[in-house]
């Protein structure tokens, strides 16, 4: 049992990155689609960094610089030229999947260095990996891991107790009447979309690097579409992302799990569940009554101060 | 010579082709109440949207306090002291008021409640503003909105305060407290300027006024030197009579009686709670009451829009809850509704005024194709009898200006001399010649022996132009009274729901 925990631990972690960079995007008032596609970025790039230079702080450093990348673009088409944003962020993921593709050409199953793998592998936090059932699969794990609890705690204060978050969800409500309160509402909406974007690169880099330390093409293999959903399952609130994580986690492990124990379903089926799950949870979580769990309400909208 | 607050010099700003402001000048003192008059687009919130950093002017000068200022963004403004009140407010839903108020504040990292909670309530205090710092926006009644939205440009240091169309959804009672706090803050040395088409309230609480038409100033006067037909004249560029002609009428039969309706709305809440009234044949039932009290849904369920979750109404002693609207339609229940955006509803913004016509017509044609022959005539018909301002019948309506769009509504629906007519805010937009004949064509229909039913915004024309004014609050009938019999302040009290025992006597005249 602690094993599956903890491998699903693991397996939620690229969830988690993606998931938080989505969310501080939308909070922003942008959907981007693009999610995939950063992932796919991040992922390449973070790989290359690593088996050019051996870092492994340069490899993330390339994840998130290359997800970062393909969400400037997507900004300064979306918020600058302000491009119909679910259109932008769909050719985002379909540039993102090709550009790795091209980039990873000559990659393909290689693993990463070994200084790197060996980087990435699970430590013990002293006394916390001690802890009954929880121990194990919540603290014996990759450094990368523990920046994403640190990263869910961080943005949940930011969110809730700094000026800057609050500054944030007021862009993402209603981008005039933050306009009229002195906001700049382009610097809140670039930095967040940028930021956002490099998160979901991280999350590719965790793929490429960490979870399966190898370069392989359809390595995302729609993960990028689950963390869109996943905000919405956490309505918009980093802490609830993190539980979301952990579920998705788990079901897309859970047909090794099964095989592990000896139950034997279609391989097939099983691994449809988290697809099943994602489509499920975007309809339950769309009856939602409380105001304060719904989605920034202007999210999709282009912002033009002069329009009339 | 006073302080000069605001200097505007020959401002010009236009959007495309049109000229929104053109040479204006506008200048306001420090310690007066100034009002910007002038009607549905002459240029008012264009003009002031400029002075809040929102537009920037094409050309021309602004001068705040004596120097030469350029706006690149609000920030630039709210740092010299000018807070802008928006006609729709500028607040974010979700949020407390407290967090509404510091948003796009500097400050430390981290946001202080108690200190914030403090300072928001020594403000309130001294303006005579209730608020609670706490309660989120959404919870908040408009008034509370509008007391939200003022303290919020006080507590930036604002002492040049704009509010654009600050009456259009107030109660008198909240009129009369809004004009105290108004005075307050010009005791203390504020600039005010209100943007308001309103007459009476710009006699009552200005010092000076100026007058735009079509994006220019006319020009500035005293208050206390000038009266309402001349700043009319002003307004409109000519004499207008505001006489609005009371007919009288014959028939006056049982023509429509709702029974206890109950009506749902999209969140499932009750729009409409047991409402229960007749409408006669030969009158005009006013509908007063403040925003969202349940008008729109009173209109659509009669209309067969909406479907009623309880109660009857009938039509000449047939109930017809439960038929579709083009039943409905048949047996001479018509509705001309004017939402907030205009065109939303009604007429088909990229089709010309024939088919707009047509849109209501061709069910009662025969065969396949359309015959367009006499839609044609009617048409020619319509616009004639409203003398509508159009290059021809066959140009789309989105072209025409607003106050045509809505003759050509109101035209198609009387041209059936339909025997109940639905009106809500059949004036939403018109200027002042517009709306006086709108009144005037549905005086006709009471005349010809329809029942009106007349939705509307301004408490002043309801009891000059309805027999009885009907009272929604928060969906209930909160009374009906003859117009002759009360004051504004006696239906203002039915609006907030204050007064619902007293209803008067006169209910089954």
């Amino acid at each position: 049992m602690e094993n599956f925990l903890a491998a699903a631990v693991a397996a939620a972690m690229p969830l988690l990155f993606a998931t938080l960079g989505e969310l501080i995007t939308e909070k922003a008032g942008n959907l981007n689609l693009g999610v995939e596609g950063m992932m796919y970025m991040g992922a390449v790039i973070g790989f290359k960094a690593g088996f050019e230079t051996g870092s492994p702080l340069l490899a993330v450093l390339g994840a998130f610089a290359a997800g970062a990348f393909g969400a400037a673009i997507y900004a300064f088409l979306t918020v600058a030229l302000r491009a119909n944003q679910v259109v932008t962020g769909l050719t985002l993921t379909i540039f993102g999947t090709g550009f790795a593709y091209f980039v990873g050409k000559g990659m393909s199953g290689l693993p990463a260095p070994q200084v790197v793998r060996d980087f990435f592998m699970p430590v013990s936090v002293p006394g916390l990996s001690g802890l009954p059932l929880v121990g194990k699969p919540l603290f014996q794990q990759s450094v990368l891991t523990y920046f994403g609890y640190v990263l869910t705690v961080a943005l949940a204060a930011y969110l809730k107790k700094a000026k800057a978050g609050l500054n944030l969800k007021a862009v993402g409500e209603n981008a005039a009447a933050a306009d009229a309160s002195g906001i700049n509402v382009m610097f809140y909406k670039y930095a967040h979309i940028i930021a956002g974007g490099g998160l979901c690169g991280v999350g590719g880099g965790f793929m490429s690097l960490v979870a399966i330390p190898v370069w392989q093409e359809g390595l995302i293999a729609g993960r990028g579409w689950i963390a869109v959903a996943l905000v919405i399952f956490a309505s918009w609130q980093p802490v609830k992302a993190l539980l979301g994580a952990f579920l998705f986690g788990g079901l897309s492990i859970l047909g090794f799990w099964l095989q592990s124990v000896g139950i034997n379903i279609s391989q097939y089926l099983v691994e449809m569940i988290p697809y099943i799950a994602t489509i499920l949870i975007v309809v339950v979580s769309t009856r939602k009554n409380r105001k304060e769990d719904m989605a920034p309400a202007d999210i999709g909208n282009a912002y033009f101060r002069e329009e009339r | 010579m006073q302080n000069t607050a605001i200097q505007m010099n020959n401002i010009t700003k236009s959007f495309g082709s049109l000229a929104a402001n053109e040479n204006v000048n506008f200048t306001v003192f420090n310690g007066e109440v100034h009002a910007l008059l002038g009607e549905n687009g002459a240029g008012k919130s264009t003009l002031m949207n400029m002075l809040s950093g929102i537009y920037s002017p094409d050309s021309g000068s602004i001068f705040v306090n004596g120097e030469a200022v350029r706006f690149s963004s609000p920030k630039d403004s709210i740092a010299l002291g000018i807070g802008m009140i928006h006609q729709h407010f500028k607040l974010i839903d979700v949020l407390t008021a407290k967090e509404n108020i510091i948003i796009g504040q500097k400050g430390s990292f981290f946001t202080k409640g108690k200190a914030l909670s403090t300072k928001i309530k020594k403000l309130s205090d001294e303006y005579g503003l209730d608020i609670n710092p706490d309660k989120k926006v959404y919870d908040m009644p408009v008034g509370e909105k509008q007391a939200l939205e003022i303290i919020k440009v006080l507590y930036r240091g604002a002492n040049i305060l704009i509010l654009d169309e600050p009456t259009a959804v107030l109660t008198p009672q909240e009129i009369k407290k809004l004009f105290n706090i108004i005075r307050n803050m010009r005791e203390k040395g504020c600039a005010i300027v209100i943007i308001t088409h309103k007459l009476g309230e710009v006699m009552e609480i200005s010092d000076r006024i100026t007058i735009l038409r079509r994006g220019r100033s006319i020009g500035t006067v005293a208050t206390k030197e000038t009266e309402v037909p001349s700043l009319i004249e002003m307004m409109v560029g000519k004499k207008v009579d505001l006489s609005i002609k009371k007919r009288k009428s014959e028939n006056n039969e049982e023509l429509l009686v709702l029974d206890e309706v109950t009506v749902l709305d999209g969140e499932k809440k009750q729009a409409l709670k047991s409402v229960s009234f007749s409408l006669h044949a030969g009158e005009i039932l006013g509908v007063a009451g403040v925003a969202k009290s349940g008008q729109k849904e009173l209109c659509e369920s009669i209309a067969g829009l909406v479907p009623a979750e309880k109660g009857r109404i009938f039509f000449n002693g047939e109930n017809i809850l439960g038929k579709s609207p083009g039943e409905i339609i048949k047996m001479g229940i018509r509705m001309g509704f004017i939402p907030e955006d205009r065109l939303g509803m009604g007429l088909v913004a990229g089709m010309d005024i024939v088919h707009n016509i047509i849109l209501k017509d061709y069910q009662g044609q025969k065969g396949v194709f359309l015959k367009r022959g006499p839609c044609v005539q009617k048409a020619e018909r319509i616009v004639d009898s409203l003398s509508i301002l159009t290059p021809s019948v066959f140009t789309p309506v989105k072209k025409l200006s607003g106050g045509n769009i809505q003759k050509v509504l109101l035209g198609r629906e009387i041209d059936s001399d339909p025997k109940v007519l639905i009106t809500a805010y059949p004036v939403r937009g018109l200027d002042i010649g517009a709306s006086y004949k709108i009144y005037d064509l549905l005086g006709e229909q009471k005349e010809r022996g329809a029942g009106v039913l007349f939705v509307g915004e301004d408490l002043d024309v309801l009891m000059e132009l309805c027999d009885r004014v009907m009272v929604l609050c928060d969906g209930r009938v909160t009374g009906i009274v003859d117009p002759d019999k009360v004051t504004k302040e006696d239906i203002g009290l039915l609006m907030t729901g204050m007064s619902e025992r007293r209803r008067a006597d006169d209910q089954n005249r």
